[in-house]
């Protein structure tokens, strides 16, 4: 993988068993590598302050009682000295020990599997049906496209007008069709299936191009092939279809999962997490403990720390995955 | 000409996916289902543009009608009665400037997680991959902090810093993948011919990835541009507000005023949709064409 870089110097090879006992190896490898540093420099900087920092005081904020009370501020020439204690796991002990974490993760992981899984199926279903021979076909895909053109937050607005109970046009369809009112979005169950349908509608077209990108990378070869041995269209399906999607499919998968479980806007704007806190989700429910209210600035930090735990977890597990299909890093 | 040797003899020929030719059945179920997909996708929209015409009875009627005396009256509103011109103008701004620093932070680091491996090659895939996960809710108010103590909030440059966290390691992921399409030989020439690997990103490798760069520059500007999190807690003051902010106002716990957000929808939609449309064709490419390689 170094052709280009041990080319440009022609050093030896970083792995070469003479490399690695010359005295002065330091030196040798700041020198071959020092512009791959120079290159990746701007990034580490402003994450490193952007995120680094922000990031390791999020963590001990969490480790405190921290909130908009006792922060300390400066307030024209008063300086008001922060009054917080460190706490330890206290905070952590109190959200994992209490239920309202575990359900809220429940419905997080039912919502994002929900989401997923009708992104994915739906998706690559279209993609299927748009991947053949077709009259007006490109008409069809610019139109099904058409929802990822919009803002997540205007699609959102324009959702919760269609569900509203009293003008809502889906009600007034109902009633048109001689059936009862719904409250959309009052009652849990219904108002969770009003937002996983925002979301759906919303990341169907992402997954639905991916897709048919995938498809079409397929060699139409194999299908004859197996059109010529008698494979059913069930068969090819399975064996041809699904493992010539498999690269495509880890991609879209991993980043409509990550995208799903930090999705703030539809939850924020539809629901507003409501009825109660029913469909609040795991990010909306942090968001919402650190900035109503007395801002609860340490309890919001801790779902923070805890939710990342969660998706490097799932990172790991998903980096194995690559791993063993020969992604190297 | 038989039906059967026709079938026979369109099998025989060369194209792509020679084979599923559809009985007339087939076809219609096909564009059934295909018309059923669209209706779905365009509904709302649909609705949305009618409903911006409407007046306020029409918004307030609960009879499904398509119109009620067509008028652009709500768009007037809009646009003379609320603070929406100068949300419209701060989205812009805002979305504009993190899309030109994120790209231009980004581009040398996709670069060289691309050619290169290098110590620390692996820390910082994975310094890009979880950064994108970061949830709002761990960043948002140790970031709040640091502004406050700045004197950034309500500012542009504080919203603009903040969305750095994610745009930043966002385009340096698209950029790898596009770089990665991108044949390795051309810079290797070009560093046969003299070129150092500054020399060969900067007049070899960037001219080939324009279409890659307008990819992830459209890409970061939409990110910033619909978010929500930040900009609520981060704009404060009406006149201060971005469009994901503002457009809150029109729709209260209470009362909820749907000519002004369906009208404000249209206006926000309407130029996202033309350029996205335009650009439609690249946008996945970027995100999986390391993938699709693979």
């Amino acid at each position: 993988m170094t052709v280009s870089a041990t080319r440009a110097d022609g050093a030896p090879r970083e792995d070469s068993p003479a490399a690695r006992r010359r005295p002065g190896r330091w030196r040798e490898t700041a020198g071959r590598h020092w512009y791959a540093w120079a290159m990746v420099a701007p990034v580490i900087v402003v994450m490193g302050v952007l995120v680094g920092w922000p990031l390791a005081r999020g963590v001990y904020l969490s480790l405190t009682d921290a909130t908009e009370a006792n922060i300390g501020r400066t307030i024209g020439v008063n300086v008001i000295p922060a009054t917080y204690e460190f706490t330890g796991l206290a905070n952590y002990l109190e959200i994992l020990s209490g239920g309202l974490f575990w359900a809220k993760l429940a419905w997080t992981a039912g919502w994002t599997a929900a989401c997923v899984a009708l992104h994915y199926g739906i998706g690559l279903g279209l993609a299927m049906l748009l991947n053949r021979r077709l009259r007006f076909r490109s008409v069809y895909r610019v139109l099904l496209i058409l929802p990822w053109a919009i803002p997540a937050f205007v699609a959102a607005f324009v959702w919760r007008y269609l569900y509203n109970s009293d003008y809502g046009v889906l009600n007034a369809m109902l009633e048109a069709a001689g059936l009862p009112a719904v409250g959309w979005l009052d009652e849990p169950l219904t108002a969770r299936i009003a937002v996983i349908a925002v979301n759906v509608w919303l990341g169907v077209p992402f997954m639905m191009v991916a897709m048919l990108g995938g498809l079409q990378a397929i060699p139409g070869e194999l299908y004859e092939a197996a059109e010529v041995d008698g494979a059913s269209p069930a068969r090819r399906f399975r064996h041809i279809t699904l493992p010539g999607l498999r690269a495509v499919s880890g991609t879209v998968i991993l980043l409509g999962t990550i995208w799903t479980f930090n999705m703030f806007p539809v939850i924020y704007l539809v629901t507003g997490g409501g009825p109660g806190s029913e469909t609040e989700i795991l990010v909306t429910y942090a968001f919402r403990e650190a900035f109503t209210g007395v801002r609860d600035y340490s309890g919001s930090a801790t779902w923070g720390v805890i939710i990342l735990a969660l998706l490097v977890l799932l990172a790991l597990v998903y980096r194995r995955a690559l791993r063993r299909q020969g992604e190297v890093w | 000409m038989s039906p059967t040797t026709a079938r026979a003899a369109r099998r025989r020929s060369p194209r792509p996916r020679g084979r599923g030719e559809r009985g007339p059945g087939a076809s219609v179920a096909l564009h059934a289902t295909l018309v059923a997909a669209v209706l779905v996708s365009l509904f709302p929209i649909a609705w949305l543009l009618l409903t911006s015409l409407k007046p306020r009875a029409g918004w307030l009627s609960t009879e499904l009608e398509l119109f009620r005396d067509p008028s652009l009256g709500n768009y007037a509103r809009v646009l003379g009665e609320t603070g929406f011109p100068g949300w419209l103008l701060n989205s812009a701004l805002v979305a504009g400037l993190t899309m030109v620093l994120g790209v231009f932070l980004a581009a040398t680091t996709g670069y060289a997680v691309s050619r290169f491996r290098f110590p620390g090659y692996r820390g910082v895939m994975w310094l890009l991959l979880v950064t994108q996960m970061f949830p709002v809710a761990i960043l948002i108010v140790p970031l709040y902090n640091l502004m406050a103590g700045l004197g950034l909030l309500n500012r542009i440059p504080g919203l603009v810093i903040a969305y750095m966290t994610v745009a930043v390691p966002f385009c340096a992921w698209m950029m790898k993948s596009y770089f990665d399409s991108i044949p390795r030989e051309l810079d290797e020439a070009g560093m046969v011919d003299g070129l150092s690997p500054f020399g060969a990103f900067w007049r070899v490798v960037l001219p080939l990835a324009r279409p890659g760069l307008a990819v992830t520059a459209f890409y970061s500007f939409m990110t910033a541009w619909g978010e929500v999190a930040y900009a609520t807690v981060f704009m404060t003051g009406e006149e201060n507000h971005t469009l994901g902010a503002g457009l809150q106002l029109f729709v209260g716990q209470h009362w909820s005023d749907w000519g002004l957000l369906t009208a404000a929808a249209v206006l926000i939609a309407v130029p996202a949709s033309v350029v996205f449309l335009l650009v439609q064709r690249h946008l996945v490419t970027g995100l999986t064409a390391g993938a699709t390689k693979a």
